[in-house]
């Protein structure tokens, strides 16, 4: 085995481990392939050329929470969806809202989600959330009962498209007219 | 009083007339379960949907009612009964405090209404950022990963592990765990919540840390390493971290803070 001596060959090797990993491979990661010294900069310089390479190809290259990945370009989804037919069923209200102020109100407790949505945690829905991998434990809060404290995960990023929290859209925007109170 | 309830339809007519109460009609129990996710989301249907003025809530048939429903409730959910009585207590206590006279001197108290509608638009903008959350595209759904097909080749004979190997693949792992990935710095505050669920999160697996190790000076940005201190006093201030310092300008530790 002979270790690439250029950037057209760097990128070959760059090129099919992303295409073979199947889930987003970081910069350490990619790191990993090469032997010797290798700059991190000289890896982000390559992955920016890939993806020029693959513009107007069928895949794309795309940055994630937990690093690079090639998906399908979005405009070819639908088609490769019709391999699957049955649709993933909807996540319930209660679910996506828990989820909703998981992401938006993190680290929060059990405690935090009742107190907002007015109802008990069911137990089943911490339970989808962080069996899907979109939620864990970050620590406990020191008040009676150690309460978990719940966080979003970088799958949870990766799934939705995103590299960070902070593209959500803001929480500000979906507030709604004041509640008028006469009288 | 409470034969005037059973008229009310929720899916078939969906309250062409608002209800005088804001409890559950017995006989629309279980219809209720399904619709609203509880009182706060039921009481805000009321409020945006048909003008409810919280104030307007005759007292005395909300907790007759009530309490009938709790009876009901007993059979098929008790907890959420529960949630539905502590919203009912929580309206006659903030019914009772509006029809007090005010004397001069607690003249200045806010108005007891508004906690609750602080609770419920911030309830209403949840919702509306769930709907939001489950629109956005997804992978598997709307994007599918690449995954081409790739024979890994089998080792004949299964790789020797030495003592050391195991030690230097798990300082690799402490390493690895140390090094928290990039981000895009984006809106401050929502960045500095995902800060501080990292920073716990390392608190985690390395017990004690030193301030320091929290900022890693060559791979963060100025603005990372803004956030990343904005995060820790959030924590603390939150109470979930706790700062030591033994003497001035000695170093400074921070820990997940400890029930006393």
């Amino acid at each position: 085995m002979r270790e690439p001596e250029n950037i057209v060959e760097m990128k070959r090797v760059l090129e099919a481990a992303l295409l073979t990993a199947g889930q987003p491979l970081s910069l350490d990661g990619m790191l990993k392939l090469f032997a010797g010294r290798m700059e991190r900069a000289t890896i982000r310089m390559l992955l920016d050329e890939l993806k020029q390479d693959w513009e107007g190809k069928t895949l794309e290259l795309v940055q994630v929470a937990s690093g690079y990945r090639f998906q399908a370009q979005s405009e070819l989804s639908a088609f490769i969806a019709r391999l699957n037919p049955e649709r993933q069923p909807n996540y319930s209200r209660a679910v996506m809202e828990t989820l909703a102020i998981i992401a938006y109100r993190q680290p929060v407790t059990r405690g935090d989600i009742e107190q907002i949505r007015g109802v008990t945690v069911n137990p089943n829905v911490m339970r989808q959330l962080v069996e899907r991998d979109w939620v864990d434990v970050v620590g406990q809060r020191e008040v009676p009962g150690r309460p978990s404290l719940y966080a979003t995960t970088k799958h949870f990023l990766d799934d939705l498209n995103l590299r960070s929290l902070a593209e959500l859209p803001a929480i500000e925007d979906f507030t709604q007219s004041e509640i008028p109170l006469d009288g | 009083m409470l034969s005037t309830f059973s008229e009310i339809k929720i899916k078939g007519e969906a309250f062409t007339e608002l209800p005088k109460d804001l409890y559950i009609p017995p006989d629309a129990l279980e219809v209720y379960l399904e619709s609203f996710e509880g009182p706060l989301d039921l009481l805000l249907y009321l409020i945006r949907k048909h003008n409810l003025d919280i104030l307007d809530i005759p007292m005395a048939d909300l907790t007759l009612q009530y309490m009938v429903y709790v009876e009901k409730m007993k059979a098929i959910n008790l907890e959420l009964a529960a949630d539905y009585l502590l919203m009912s207590a929580m309206l006659i206590e903030i019914k009772s405090r509006m029809l007090l006279p005010k004397t001069a001197e607690i003249e200045e108290e806010d108005d007891p209404r508004a906690e609750l509608v602080r609770r419920l638009m911030e309830y209403e903008a949840i919702q509306l950022a769930a709907q939001s959350l489950d629109a956005m595209p997804k992978v598997g759904e709307e994007f599918q990963v690449a995954h081409a097909y790739y024979q890994h080749i089998a080792d004949i004979k299964p790789p020797e592990v030495s003592v050391e190997d195991l030690v230097e693949a798990w300082r690799n792992v402490l390493k690895r765990a140390k090094l928290n990935s990039h981000h895009k710095l984006g809106r401050a505050e929502l960045s500095v919540r995902e800060h501080m669920s990292q920073i716990l999160r390392r608190l985690q697996t390395d017990g004690m840390c030193e301030f320091s190790q929290l900022f890693d000076m060559n791979a963060q940005g100025l603005s990372k390493l803004v956030v990343s201190f904005l995060a820790i006093l959030e924590l603390a201030k939150e109470g979930l971290v706790k700062i030591t310092q033994q003497a001035a300008f000695s170093t400074i530790y921070i820990q997940v803070s400890h029930a006393e």
